[in-house]
């Protein structure tokens, strides 16, 4: 059976002076609709490439992404990108940052006033409605994230890829946005990928961690499966013996099967 | 008033933007007033401070009675027809435009009509060429060598060359503008091409690559691309751009001005050297003081323009 989102033993190769630089290696995965997986690895492992591969953003050298039957070449909506720092337009106010990406999605599908109320809908998910027409140097770090949240969500993604989408925020913020986007993805049932650094992060969100080896030439590691039921409580789950497992085979594999390269 | 305004009137914020700058002239002025009585030329003294605020308050006078001579002109014309009407209501009437010679106002305002002129039509071709050699490499690569050998061509050197082709080129029957204008403002259009397009450019091919992704994951059209994208991400580099051709073709005009007998400052300064009376010294440099504060002004004019255009409110313009 075909999957919905294969990932089909992916490699990348880049080019430098001084020879190829193999940063990904038969990154073979398969991702089910609905699924929340987190890719989790040392700095430098290639997550944000296979990313970017799946967004369409850079080309695989071999091996191939194919979404629900189709081969992905090229970015598009479908694939909607939360990118790390937000990297909303600073000249548009929340509202239009999300409007623009509406509008290329929902040309002819929607009305005006069908398409005001699915943005305002979407700011009202990420609980942005009080800020809706402010610029983004007017809110703050997390504001912002929910914004760029609000955007991808407003394209009703297919696949939502999300690029180490809290790393810049403080731990509270941080815990808040975990909340939202479990109620959200909750919701709407998304398949999400995350990249993350943050062991608690990937075993309280996901379905499955996937820990990919140090680069170069990285590949998926191991996975684990993160038998947990939904919705999930961060406070319970301290206490939680699966949530206590999953969490010491991620650092196991992190910090002792795989350790930080800068660290030798 | 205000709280902050109050607060940036405390007496050392007065001293600092006032004052300094007070004393800066006066000791400018007094350089300039010691230094004048020590030379002489054939046309006399160079002039002080005081004899060119002279000079000024003749040129003004000279203004003044112009305008009077052309209105009593205009107005013993009107008398005239109405007269030959009131005899025979069939009868011609020849209206004549006044041909007195321009004052030194009137010239200025030819200069910045030429300027202006010169100025748009070299960024209505500067900036978009700007964009898209900004974006794509092949362009870039393409127009850089040609900029980079036509931006030090000095004005004067082009002069003869515009003079030729639009002699060549621009005759009609009725022409809507003189020759002079059309040279000048092609020589300064020529000079203030090469600031904005490098700068548009170099503003463009240094957007955020995360904006880019942004547009490539929205697939955004080329149009909705560089008017929702690359045009705002661009603006102040553009505005340094513009700000620095408006300086060049402001210099550049008086120059070509003076060769191509263009009606604006360069020939006033130009006709007064020629003349070489005992006032041309001190009216010439009364002509250099308009240029420099009309340069200073039209610099002033651009930053209003960009405060205007620019989303950014906050970043600092100087």
């Amino acid at each position: 059976m075909l999957s919905h989102l294969h990932i089909d033993h992916v490699s990348k190769v880049f080019p430098t002076p001084s020879g190829d630089y193999i940063a990904l290696d038969g990154v073979n995965l398969q991702i089910d609709q609905g699924e929340f997986v987190s890719l989790i690895g040392h700095s430098g492992c290639g997550k944000s490439t296979v990313l970017n591969i799946v967004a369409g953003l850079h080309q695989a050298t071999t091996g191939g992404v194919v979404l629900n039957g189709h081969e992905v070449d090229e970015p598009g909506p479908e694939r909607a990108v939360v990118f790390q720092n937000h990297s909303l337009l600073p000249w548009l106010s929340a509202y239009e940052n999300v409007e623009l990406a509406v509008q290329r999605v929902f040309k002819h599908k929607k009305s005006r006033q069908e398409m005001r109320e699915w943005i305002e809908h979407n700011l009202h998910l990420v609980h942005m409605d009080h800020a809706m027409h402010k610029r983004p140097d007017e809110i703050s770090g997390g504001m912002k994230q929910r914004v760029g949240i609000a955007r991808a969500l407003a394209m009703q993604p297919t696949v939502l890829l999300m690029d180490e989408p809290f790393g810049a925020l403080d731990a509270l913020t941080r815990a808040h946005m975990q909340d939202s986007l479990m109620e959200i993805q909750n919701d709407l049932n998304n398949t999400v990928i995350m990249i993350t650094h943050d062991v608690d992060e990937a075993v309280l969100l996901s379905d499955r961690i996937v820990m990919m080896t140090n680069g170069p030439a990285a590949t998926i590691g191991e996975i684990v499966k993160v038998d947990l039921e939904r919705p999930r409580n961060r406070v319970d789950l301290m206490t939680n013996d699966e949530y206590n497992r999953c969490r010491a085979a991620v650092v196991e594999f992190l910090y002792q099967k795989q350790r930080n390269p800068a660290d030798d | 008033m205000p709280l902050t305004a109050l607060k940036n009137t405390r007496p050392a914020a007065i001293l600092h933007s006032l004052f300094v700058p007070f004393i800066a002239i006066l000791f400018s002025l007094t350089i300039w007033d010691f230094s004048a009585s020590q030379i002489k030329t054939s046309l006399g003294q160079i002039p002080g401070p005081v004899a060119v605020w002279g000079q000024f308050k003749g040129l003004v006078t000279e203004h003044n009675n112009e305008r009077e001579k052309e209105a009593a002109f205009y107005q013993r014309q009107a008398e005239r027809n109405a007269k030959k009407l009131e005899r025979d209501p069939n009868a011609k009437i020849k209206i004549r435009q006044y041909t007195g010679k321009p004052t030194f106002f009137d010239q200025i305002f030819t200069s910045l009509g030429t300027v202006f002129v010169g100025f748009i039509i070299g960024s209505l071709i500067a900036i978009p060429l700007g964009i898209v050699s900004g974006l794509s490499n092949t362009m870039y690569r393409a127009i850089n060598p040609i900029v980079q050998i036509f931006k030090p061509v000095s004005p004067l050197a082009w002069l003869p060359l515009v003079t030729m082709v639009v002699s060549a080129v621009y005759v009609s029957q009725d022409p809507m503008f003189s020759k002079s204008f059309v040279t000048s403002a092609i020589t300064v259009t020529l000079c203030c091409l090469w600031p904005t397009l490098i700068n548009t450019a170099v503003g463009v091919s240094s957007i955020d690559k995360d904006l880019l992704n942004v547009s490539q994951v929205l697939r955004l059209n080329w149009f909705t691309h560089v008017r929702k994208i690359v045009l705002p991400s661009s603006i102040p580099m553009i505005f340094t751009g513009l700000r620095l051709s408006l300086s060049i073709g402001w210099m550049v005009l008086i120059a070509a001005e003076m060769l191509a007998q263009n009606p604006g400052l360069g020939k006033f300064v130009w006709d007064e050297f020629q003349n070489g009376s005992s006032n041309s010294l001190g009216r010439i440099m009364v002509a250099v003081l308009v240029i420099g504060i009309l340069g200073f002004i039209l610099d002033r004019g651009m930053l209003m323009l960009q405060r205007a255009f620019s989303w950014d409110k906050s970043a600092v313009l100087r």
